[in-house]
């Protein structure tokens, strides 16, 4: 937290988040939230593997277990994996490309508050009834006959207030990268994080809509009478998997390619090497991209779609493992020649090779669409996207967070607590994965809340379950790495030592403008260049002056708190009389906070020339 | 001579993967000791994909090793700064290439197998033989329908087919998607809502004697609380004794009973159960009014609802408290509560329902 804001009181403090529009307040918010949904959706992985530790338990039975397994996966991928994301992004990317802030603050903290009551929606059902039971992949018969409960309206309505948010964040980052750059910052000089996430808001932006489409049609139909998904009245269940899976292969990708990006840092930064191949990288990166949204239907090989369709996707899916195995060599050939520096974060880049690897390799056998049969739905398929979400994703957002924590917060994370962290997440990581491939090939389908004795299935489950013990007590000793580094070392502006990027270029944490003074890009790694030349700052664009910034608003917070006063209403306008009108009363609300934001003028303020001088002297002394 | 030592590799390294592999599982269960035609494709696919795979692996991780101990920053090298490499365009293009090689391996069998798994021609033949075995699969909310169109019977939960030679599939859902799957005999396929969906298995004889004689079948597709347990089994006959199987069914008659006891349960499950379950094989009613299974030759079924071990006390459990036994089931409240005098004269009339 900076200087002035460790002066204010906790309702101060307070206040400036809920109002903040500032994109490192906004990384913090991201951050802090998408830190506590990633604690809740790993008690209820805990929960699951507890009940499956041995056959015929009863710790989680029937439909209880099914609400937990549907809950760990949506919000892994929508409320822990997906914010973690944009807080790097946010907390990162305008300062990589030498902004001053994102192309739209006022959208940016919009985003984060959609986001936010969308997922605190979706968990308000634990409380209200059940949580949604139906999977995260929420398939249209399954999401209609769960009649017990309003568990799938909390998923369906959640879901799109968040995903507007997710919407919303991409496009600002893609107006962002494309206008903001600063001069001499071409495309080719941006850093691999920076292009990541480019390309991934390019996939939010296209992957979104289909998924808030099936949405509405689910909402439609168990809300408001409508039929989409009723064979009975002319609907089909199927245009669910389709719409569901247009949007759900690419958001492996949404989360993935940031995850490359932050790997692609830490491997240049602790080889002391610039990325190698740099070219093919950012083309492998655009290239992943556009095939992944050729290749949704692998996830319906037995769906029937007959023989044709099933060879071309699973031909098309087979040829990702090109740029994708393109991006491993040139990682092992950043580290070839390097100067390897074993930080807690390059142990998570260098760990995640051999895992990632593992995952792709599973993955490509699954592309046989043939073969696939046999892994569908079984725990092959649960090994396989753990190993792809957890070895890449996860170990990626774990690395980052040790990577740029010091810049975010300005103090150094505990470099052996970190280690600790690493290697207690590492072993249960495999421990807890890998035995499932072979309880798949055995026959053990996935989403079960129990198996039968004797079939072969108890000493793999017992062993999966050891090892998410292992990954709860990484996470234990992180939270306690957190907690200390309040105290802990002062981060000097370039932390590492070793940082080649424009953030390291300014004060830890940074000032509120980021730069006083524009940069000047003369290349790839323009802060590696500066000090290769022996000089200790970035070289100006621009002369020193007034600073532009944006004024905080509360209004962010309030139009999407109309949503999900809203959401609320529509829930259970069938069978109360206060439904509607709370539901009319909520986009009242979240639409008059917009016409408010319409007419009201707001000029911003500017820093002045001498505040920025005085500001930089203090950030120079600390 | 050079192109016969590549095979010998190939072999070696197939040999391997198959010995490694074949530990895993029991042999009524696993996909990894296959049971039958399609099974054994779908296994040598798997062999063929992890043999590639591993390869990548042994490549990745060689130069992973070397990398991570070679080029670490040792004692006195803190200053030291290393050649600043753009990249190798020789290198790029060797690592694109060859994978693409590999893929392309691994394409056109995979592309044959997909196709030659869902020809189904035989079965849609207008005249199709008469020996051409065709089931129609009904999944319901916890338990299978299997029908026998050519042959007019139906049967539930335990799936009777003839051994070596394709037995072809119809599949449909009546409630929510599910999805068919004998693990040892064949990969799934899903069981939908709005169409039918057709495949055909083999089950091998000697396979089927190395299982004892019942593969499991399980349920793929999330569909509820009782996911978990929509178990099936399947009894693979050879031919002469399938189609004996079939002729008896085709004669049974509504049981006949005799027993005093017996005849008290009868009374009460043509009160209480009868409206939804038939005891009769040949059941003219259309699948909407057929909305539970069908108990003909309930005695030598291999399981109660499809889990429990087959003997009156866990029937006796599972009429009880259907919702403890199958969380969600359909059964749970279409009847009163039961006197234990009743449940022994329900057990009694369900234990001698056989088709003989």
């Amino acid at each position: 937290m900076s200087t002035i804001a460790r002066k204010k009181g906790v309702g101060a403090v307070l206040w400036d988040y809920l109002t903040t529009v500032d994109h490192k307040k906004i990384a913090h918010l991201y951050l802090i939230s998408g830190g506590i949904f990633f604690l809740l959706g790993g008690l209820e992985a805990l929960f699951i593997r507890i009940q499956l530790a041995k056959p015929n338990n009863d710790f989680l039975v029937g439909g209880l277990y099914n609400e937990v397994l549907t809950m760990h996966g949506t919000t892994m991928i929508f409320l822990a994996a997906m914010p973690l994301v944009f807080a790097f992004m946010n907390a990162v990317v305008p300062l990589q490309i030498g902004a001053r802030d994102v192309a739209f603050p006022f959208l940016n903290a919009l985003g984060f508050w959609l986001f936010f009551f969308g997922g605190v929606f979706l968990n308000c059902s634990w409380f209200l009834g059940g949580a949604p039971d139906a999977g995260w992949t929420s398939y249209a018969s399954l999401a209609l006959d769960s009649k017990a409960h309003h568990g799938v309206d909390f998923y369906t309505l959640g879901l799109q207030i968040s995903g507007l948010g997710t919407l919303i964040g991409g496009i600002n980052f893609l107006v962002t990268i494309i206008n903001m750059r600063a001069p001499g910052m071409t495309f080719m000089r941006m850093p691999m994080f920076t292009w990541a996430t480019f390309v991934t808001s390019a996939l939010i932006l296209f992957a979104f809509p289909p998924l808030t489409v099936g949405l509405i049609f689910l909402m439609m139909d168990r809300l408001f009478g409508g039929n989409f998904f009723n064979p009975a009245a002319g609907g089909n269940t199927i245009i669910w998997e389709h719409l569901f899976w247009v949007f759900g292969h690419p958001e492996v990708y949404i989360l993935v390619l940031p995850a490359f990006g932050i790997f692609s840092e830490i491997f240049a930064t602790f080889s002391r090497k610039r990325l190698f191949g740099y070219s093919s990288m950012v083309f492998a990166t655009v290239l992943i991209a556009f095939l992944g949204f050729m290749v949704w239907a692998h996830h319906m090989f037995t769906v029937g779609m007959g023989p044709i369709a099933n060879a071309i996707f699973s031909v098309a899916t087979m040829t990702i493992a090109v740029p994708t195995g393109i991006k491993i060599f040139n990682w092992l050939f950043t580290m070839w020649g390097g100067s390897i520096k074993f930080t807690t974060p390059m142990h998570y880049a260098v760990a995640f090779i051999p895992s990632f690897v593992m995952g792709g390799v599973t993955g490509v056998m699954l592309a046989a669409a043939a073969a696939d049969y046999q892994y569908h739905d079984s725990y092959f398929v649960v090994a396989h996207f753990h190993y792809v979400i957890v070895g890449g994703v996860v170990f990626a957002l774990l690395a980052g967070t040790h990577y740029w924590w010091p810049k975010m917060f300005g103090r150094m994370l505990n470099e052996t607590l970190g280690k600790i962290t690493f290697w207690l997440f590492f072993i249960g990581f495999h421990l807890t994965f890998f035995i499932q491939h072979f309880l798949g090939l055995m026959g053990m389908p996935r989403r079960v809340f129990t198996f039968l004795p004797g079939q072969g299935l108890e000493t793999g489950n017992f062993i999966s379950t050891v090892g998410a013990f292992f990954m709860a007590a990484a996470t234990v000793v992180l939270l306690i790495n957190i907690v200390i580094s309040v105290k802990g070392e002062k981060a000097p502006a370039d932390a590492w030592g070793d940082g080649r990027t424009l953030e390291w270029a300014i004060a830890s944490p940074p000032p509120v403008y980021n730069f006083a003074q524009l940069p000047l890009v003369r290349g790839l790694d323009p802060l590696w260049l500066e000090k290769m030349e022996g000089k200790k700052e970035l070289t100006p664009a621009e002369p020193l002056g007034d600073i532009h910034m944006p004024n905080s608003s509360f209004l962010p917070f309030i139009m999407s708190f109309g949503l999900f006063v809203a959401a609320f209403g529509f829930t259970y306008h069938q069978e109360t009389a206060w439904g509607l009108p709370v539901g009319i009363l909520g986009l009242l609300i979240t639409f008059g906070s917009m016409f408010l934001r319409s007419v009201i003028d707001d000029h911003g303020f500017h820093i002045h020339k001498e505040e920025v001088l005085e500001l930089e002297k203090k950030g120079a002394n600390a | 001579m050079k192109k016969g030592l590549r095979n010998w590799r190939l072999f070696s390294l197939f040999g391997m993967m198959a010995l490694l592999l074949a530990g895993c599982g029991k042999p009524f269960l696993s996909t990894l000791q296959p049971a039958g035609e399609v099974a054994n494709m779908q296994y040598s696919l798997m062999l063929l994909s992890t043999s590639i795979m591993v390869l990548v692996i042994v490549v990745v991780a060689i130069i992973f090793v070397y990398v991570v101990i070679r080029f670490r920053r040792r004692k006195g090298e803190e200053n030291k700064i290393p050649k600043q490499v753009e990249g190798n365009h020789k290198l790029e293009i060797i690592w694109t290439v060859i994978p693409i090689i590999l893929l392309l391996i691994l394409a056109v069998p995979t592309v044959a197998a997909t196709f030659k798994l869902a020809d189904v021609k035989p079965m849609n033949d207008k005249n199709r033989d008469k020996d051409t075995v065709v089931v129609n699969v009904r999944a319901n909310l916890y338990w299978w329908e299997f029908e026998y169109p050519d042959y007019g019977i139906i049967t539930s939960q335990d799936l009777v087919v003839p051994t070596n030679e394709k037995v072809y599939f119809n599949l449909v859902a009546s409630d929510v998607k599910h999805s068919f799957w004998i693990p040892a005999v064949g990969g799934k396929i899903d069981t939908n809502t709005d169409n039918k969906n057709q495949f055909w298995l083999v089950f091998d004889q000697k396979a089927t004697d190395k299982a004892g004689g019942v593969f499991y079948g399980k349920c793929a597709e999330l569909c509820g609380p009782s996911h978990a347990l929509m178990d099936f089994k399947v009894r693979p006959l050879p031919r002469a004794e399938f189609d004996a199987w079939v002729e008896k069914m085709q004669k049974a008659e509504n049981p006949v009973v005799t027993d005093p006891v017996a005849k008290q349960g009868e009374e009460i499950f043509n009160k209480s159960c009868i409206g939804c379950h038939a005891v009769s094989p040949v059941d003219n009613r259309p699948e909407q009014a057929r909305t539970a299974p069908n108990l003909a030759g309930f005695a030598d079924r291999e399981r109660i609802a499809g889990i429990l071990e087959h003997n009156e006390e866990n029937l006796k459990r599972w009429l009880k408290d259907p919702e403890g036994v199958k969380p969600g089931n359909k059964m749970t409240g279409t009847y009163g509560q039961l006197t234990e005098e009743q449940l022994d004269a329900l057990t009694k009339y369900l234990m001698s329902l056989k088709v003989e």
